[in-house]
């Protein structure tokens, strides 16, 4: 500005009352822009249908005989559904919990009463792939995407993958249903 | 963008930048620095608010499209979706909307400003045209956002403007092909329209560095039209500029919010809620109000090629403008003939966009004829003629030697116009609320009736919202569908307030079609909270088939799709009483509107009965309720009147879920923006202290 010759510079009588008003509107001026982005943010949220849709399901148990599986979707995500064998059963209660990487027993990952039930989220924990049933070393998941193998109760036992397969949440509704979420 | 720079990095890094990449020194140079005309008055802020408005279509316009399925059979439910489901979906669709009108009012402000104070004559002949090409683009971006939603004035917009290139001889038909992608308007052109209306904002954003280049290789023109001599004449473009036209855009974006927030669907046509219908075209089509002058032109012209060639010869006039007007003398403020032909030239173009909408007939037909005849020869007669024959008035020597001379004559007349402007304001406010009671009486009008959620803290009855619930579900549903409504909306906030548990129990209530299961079979079902609302017939086949040929329309957006004409100068009054309850007057006149023997002279078609509201007044639903048919447990009386009402405010809830969130937000934003503008007023105030 200086050297604009028509520009008069005297200096304001009451500084800081001016440097107070600029203050004021840069900082009102801030905090709306800060206020108008949210909800260009909160847009990109699941939308009120999305979260409907993700509501509980219930889940017929009846034709799922001894040494089956099946997947079901909840929430876009497989959910595999175990009806184990005795041995299946024996080699997730006795493995030594110090020996796994994610230590967890199995009666905390089934329900009391409905042990033969293993429900767990077939997403590996390794980068989301999913694992196949009754493959691997342990009577359990394989994913053939980077090795990982999970045993009979869906822990984890050897390869990349950090943490167990999620158990979601659900409950018996009756001998043979459950529900899910 | 104007000769060398004067940036002087101080810190190493930007040193370091500097000498490889000097965009510090650009922005300084364009935007700092640069020297801006110390006259500019208030009409030179609309560039600025362009931009902003360039940038708010961009940004959420990208967002809208995460949320938009280009897709002749789910575009319309897909924008519903977004506007129902999405959070603030609402919000970013109604700023899209009505940022779409307001870049119109602003860039119509910003070229009337330029014809008015010659900012088109040389040098700035290609800043001109360069704005020209802009507004042309402009036109088709806007066009081809309009067909997205795929309503009915979607459909048949992309219908008649397409079909306006058939006109063009020998090739003509096989452009129009080749727009459409098919034999008719349909998905291939939605999905081409969608990639287009996409691509050409950033088209136009890339024209935008052109205009502000070439303006500032010129430097502004100003309200005197004399060249800046010395720096005497200039300020630098910051803080000055930058911060008059903050104040600008604040002032501007209190305007645009009143429509964000309280006036939605005050610009738009009600007849876009209606999904499109390839079978059916409205009785009245329109354009979008800023296409409305050379729509106007179009059907001037009694010959098919010559109305196309006069409508974009009204647009491709302008870019001849430089050299139309060859006066030297630049600002209308020393033309004294050019200014009043100005002002003409204003009415016309206001007058020819009144009739645009008007139906083409009679005098309408004929006025028109006239005012396109005054448009044209606006540029080719009056222009080069008043360049030979007027007597300009003396220029002053310079723009600081004009500052002087007006600023001692200016404090009067500012007061002078403030109070001319709120006598005006207060008229207008007082003249709406005077005449919105006298505006019912006329016959065939739907009365106005008491509705709570009107105004700007405006709110649902819930009791009401309920009992209109209870009607439509023994009532209405029987032959209604509400698609568009879902079970767990019942109980969202600013909805009728039911529980969760009640309207689960509601939705138990409904049989819902799913499947298929593990035999491959479909069954049926409870309703869930998560599903739609149950349809009363398959499909819309069995809907006509089972109503006598005239199949009952979805009834989710019936309050915003139904409207009737308010009509000069009550629709402005309207604006700012934020009257917007054409459609519940209308659905509630409806119910009440039958009667039993019609007026001597009317044939009424078998089956059909006689409404007095209802166009055309035959109607082929028979008078769905009488007194008492459905029971109000709460004492409300159960009269046609009262059910009327209750239905009414219940289908105005289905077709606007976040009304009250809407006013709600509306009503912060603008005390924030009142704040703003406050403080950004008297920081301009400061800043120009030293510059006046």
């Amino acid at each position: 500005m200086k050297g604009l010759g028509i520009v008069t510079t005297e200096a304001s009588a009451e500084p800081t009352r001016r440097d107070f008003l600029f203050i004021a509107t840069g900082a009102v001026a801030g905090v709306g822009a800060v206020a108008a982005a949210w909800p260009f943010v909160s847009q990109m949220n699941p939308d009120a249908s999305t979260i409907a849709a993700g509501a509980p399901i219930e889940v017929d148990l009846a034709p799922v005989a001894v040494g089956q599986d099946i997947k079901v979707f909840w929430r876009g995500k497989p959910i595999y559904i175990m009806n184990r064998t005795k041995k299946q059963i024996e080699e997730a209660q006795s493995v030594a919990l110090s020996s796994l990487p994610d230590p967890e027993t199995d009666k905390a990952r089934t329900k009391e009463g409905h042990e033969q039930w293993l429900v767990v989220i077939g997403i590996c924990t390794h980068l989301g792939c999913i694992p196949m049933a009754y493959e691997g070393k342990y009577d359990g998941f394989f994913c053939p995407c980077h090795g990982s193998q999970y045993d009979s109760s869906g822990r984890i036992r050897q390869g990349p993958a950090p943490a167990n397969l999620p158990v979601p949440p659900y409950q018996f509704v009756s001998d043979t249903k459950i529900q899910i979420g | 963008m104007s000769g060398p720079s004067t940036y002087q990095p101080q810190s190493p890094v930007m040193k370091w930048l500097e000498q490889r990449l000097p965009i510090a020194g650009l922005v300084h140079s364009s935007f700092v620095a640069y020297p801006t005309p110390r006259n500019l008055n208030y009409w030179w802020t609309f560039g600025a608010i362009l931009s902003m408005m360039l940038a708010v279509q961009i940004v959420t316009g990208v967002v809208l499209a995460m949320h938009y399925t280009p897709h002749v059979d789910m575009a319309f439910d897909s924008v519903e979706r977004l506007v129902r489901d999405v959070n603030y979906g609402w919000l970013l669709r109604n700023m899209h909307a009505a940022g779409a009108s307001m870049f119109f009012i602003a860039v119509y402000i910003h070229m009337f400003r330029g014809l008015y104070y010659g900012s088109y004559k040389a040098p700035r002949e290609v800043l001109w045209i360069l704005g020209v090409i802009i507004y042309l683009l402009m036109m088709a971006t806007g066009f081809m956002g309009y067909v997205l939603p795929w309503g009915q004035m979607s459909f048949w917009g992309a219908t008649v403007i397409t079909n306006l290139f058939s006109a063009i001889p020998l090739v003509g038909d096989s452009i129009v092909t080749l727009l459409w992608g098919g034999f008719s308007v349909g998905n291939p052109t939605l999905n081409r329209f969608f990639s287009l209306h996409y691509l050409l904002p950033f088209v136009i954003a890339g024209v935008v560095v052109l205009h502000v280049w070439a303006l500032h290789v010129t430097g502004q023109n100003n309200p005197t039209g004399v060249e800046p001599k010395t720096e005497k004449d200039t300020v630098p473009f910051t803080p000055y500029a930058t911060l008059k036209d903050a104040f600008g855009m604040s002032c501007f974006l209190l305007f645009f919010c009143w429509f964000i927030f309280y006036m939605p669907n005050y610009l738009g046509d009600p007849e876009n809620y209606i999904p499109a219908n390839p079978g059916v075209t409205p009785p009245h089509i329109v354009p979008e109000w800023y296409y409305l002058p050379f729509y106007a032109i179009l059907r001037a012209i009694p010959n098919k090629l010559m109305g196309v060639a006069a409508m974009f010869g009204a647009i491709l006039v302008l870019l001849f403008l430089p050299w139309l007007d060859s006066c030297k003398v630049r600002s209308s403020r020393y033309r004294p003939l050019a200014k009043r032909f100005f002002w003409a030239f204003v009415v016309t173009c206001l007058l020819l966009g009144w009739l645009g909408g008007k139906p083409a007939e009679g005098i309408y037909t004929i006025l028109a004829r006239v005012l396109t005849a005054a448009y044209f020869a606006y540029f080719l007669i009056v222009l080069p003629m008043l360049s030979r024959v007027e007597k300009t008035l003396p220029l002053p020597n310079s723009i600081a030697d004009d500052v002087l001379a007006r600023s001692n004559a200016s404090g009067a007349t500012k007061v002078a116009s403030l109070v001319a402007a709120l006598a005006l304001a207060g008229g207008l406010l007082l003249g709406g609320s005077g005449n919105a009671s006298a505006a019912g009486s006329e016959e065939n009008v739907p009365p106005s009736l008491q509705w709570s959620f009107a105004g700007p803290f405006g709110k649902y009855d819930r009791a009401q919202l309920q009992r209109g619930f209870k009607i439509y579900k023994e009532v209405c549903s029987a032959c209604h569908s509400m698609k568009l409504l879902s079970y767990r909306n019942l109980a969202d906030p600013g909805g009728p307030g039911f529980t969760k548990e009640q309207a689960a129990a509601v939705a138990a209530e409904a049989s819902i079609k799913d499947g298929p299961n593990d035999a491959g079979d479909m069954f049926d079902r409870p309703g869930r909270l998560a599903d739609p609302f149950h349809s009363p017939f398959a499909n819309e086949m069995a809907a006509r088939s089972a109503n006598g040929g005239a199949a009952p329309p979805d009834m989710t957006l019936l309050a915003k799709a139904r409207s009737y004409d308010r009509g000069f100068p009550q629709f402005i009054f309207d604006f700012f009483t934020q009257f917007q309850e054409q459609g519940p007057n209308y659905i509630a006149a409806l119910l009440q509107g039958y009667e039993d023997t019609p007026p001597a002279g009317f044939t009424l078609p078998d089956g059909s009965y006689y409404n007095k509201y209802f166009p055309g007044h035959s109607i082929k639903m028979p008078p769905p309720i009488s007194e008492g048919q459905v029971t109000y447990e709460d004492g409300t009386p159960q009269t046609v009147a009262q059910y009327a009402q209750d239905v009414g405010s219940f289908l105005m809830w289905t077709a606007e879920p976040h009304l009250e969130a809407r006013k709600r937000l509306g009503l912060q934003v603008m005390i924030f923006l009142l704040i703003l503008t406050g403080l950004l007023y008297f920081t301009k105030k400061k800043i120009w202290a030293d510059a006046h």
